[in-house]
């Protein structure tokens, strides 16, 4: 228990040490220790940044369906209503068309019968004119004329 | 009879507890053979065992951990990285909440403090008799001299029971505390600190008759700081050592006392586990304390 040179080498190699572990290995594992941590905190920043980009996504996906569903029940009204629009249009064309051609119909049976009445009064006319033609001949017999009158008659 | 077992027990404690001292003996450099021949030596000495296995234990320390700094990567830690970084940590998270200055050496020292003093505290844990008996057969003794306590072999392999060891790493601490009194504080303001305070007054005849009396109040708080911390630590490891020296005798007083010795030993190793620990904690956690108020700016 004499104190000795003893204390000055451990006083020295105290020293050396103190200086080795701050070069060699203090500062080479706080330094992987920090970054490891910046990287932990960047990680979990990450997955935050990720989880919130995919609410977004989702937000967003859900509003385009909304908006293509509400599109297309616009598209299919638009197109019933066209349908319908065209129908009618079909159903009016028919009509007006019917009643023209049911038009032109009477009309052409009212000139086919104008021209039977004129042919059939023609006809009268040449059959008077024959008759009287026939009862001015025959006016000196009349047993001639009976019988021509009676001829005229027969034939009318 | 009694007084013989008497002496041979005194000689084994003796034996236990001299250094392997290097010095000048009469025939001129060599090993002291006796207690007695290395208190002749004097102060131009060196405890080999001591300086050896302190400085033998600061390898391993630096080893283990310079081979872990090496390996130290950002990624996920494995094994013995893990057991370095959880030393690291838990060092750096003393300095961080003791010490409020801006040192970068600080945190280093701790970690060298802690582990290496844990390693020597560690060697109190090694039978007390296996390396002495180790050294003293390469030494060349014969069993029967080791066997009778005759040895002048001399091994004392835990250094923390050197006062030497624990002192002079405490006088280091104490040079750091003046470098940065006066590096922090200026010439002036670390001989205020210690000439102006507790006591002051106004009163410049006042004032200049408390000036002796607070430095003297003053160095004592000073000088106290190293050796409080040199000698708590030597003084626990020295009287833990005695413990398992008494506890070794009792191997030679027959199958009975043997066993009960055993016994003893078991539970005195397991509480000393705790003092190691506890020793080693203590000396790093009032180096950082020491270091911080020679920091600290009134």
């Amino acid at each position: 228990m004499n104190i000795n040179l003893t204390l000055f080498g451990q006083l020295i190699s105290f020293l050396f040490f103190i200086w080795f572990c701050k070069k060699f290995v203090w500062t080479a594992i706080i330094h992987s220790m920090e970054e490891r941590q910046k990287k932990i905190a960047d990680g979990l920043d990450a997955a935050d940044r990720a989880f919130r980009d995919l609410e977004l996504a989702q937000e967003k996906a859900t509003e385009r369906l909304k908006d293509a569903k509400q599109e297309a029940a616009a598209i299919i009204e638009q197109a019933n209503k066209r349908a319908n629009q065209i129908v009618d249009e079909a159903k009016e064309q028919a009509k007006t068309e019917g009643d023209r051609l049911k038009v032109a119909a009477q009309a052409e049976i009212e000139q086919e019968m104008n021209r039977a009445k004129e042919e059939l009064r023609e006809s009268v006319a040449t059959l008077a004119l024959a008759g009287a033609e026939k009862i001015l001949k025959a006016n000196i017999d009349e047993s001639t004329n009976r019988a021509l009158v009676d001829d005229l008659a027969a034939q009318l | 009879m009694a007084g013989e077992t008497q002496e041979a027990g005194t000689g084994y404690i003796q034996h236990h507890l001299t250094n392997l001292t290097y010095g000048q003996t009469e025939h001129g450099w060599g090993f002291a053979h006796s207690a007695q021949e290395a208190a002749e030596m004097g102060f131009m000495s060196v405890n080999v065992d001591s300086l050896g296995w302190s400085i033998a234990l600061a390898v391993v320390f630096s080893f283990l951990f310079r081979l872990g700094a090496k390996r130290a990567t950002s990624g996920v830690p494995t094994g013995m990285q893990n057991f370095i970084e959880m030393m690291v940590e838990f060092v750096d998270g003393t300095v961080k909440d003791s010490f409020h200055g801006r040192n970068p050496w600080i945190a280093p020292m701790a970690l060298t403090i802690f582990v290496w003093v844990f390693f020597m505290n560690l060697m109190d844990l090694v039978p007390v008799d296996v390396l002495p008996v180790i050294a003293a057969l390469i030494n060349g003794e014969s069993w029967e001299v080791i066997s009778s306590g005759r040895s002048h072999t001399y091994m004392k392999v835990v250094p923390s029971t050197d006062p030497n060891i624990t002192l002079g790493m405490a006088l280091a601490i104490f040079g750091m505390i003046i470098y940065y009194s006066i590096k922090v504080k200026g010439i002036g303001g670390f001989v205020g600190e210690l000439t102006l305070q507790p006591f002051s007054a106004k009163n410049p005849i006042v004032q200049a008759i408390f000036i002796p009396i607070n430095l003297a109040l003053e160095l004592v708080g000073l000088l106290a700081k190293p050796f409080s911390l040199g000698l708590r630590l030597f003084g626990n490891m020295y009287a833990g050592e005695m413990i398992f020296i008494l506890i070794a005798m009792m191997y030679g007083g027959g199958l009975l006392l043997g066993a009960f010795g055993g016994v003893l030993q078991l539970g005195w190793a397991i509480f000393h586990i705790l003092i190691i620990t506890l020793q080693a904690f203590i000396f790093m956690v009032l180096t950082i304390v020491y270091l911080s108020m020679a920091h600290e700016d009134h």
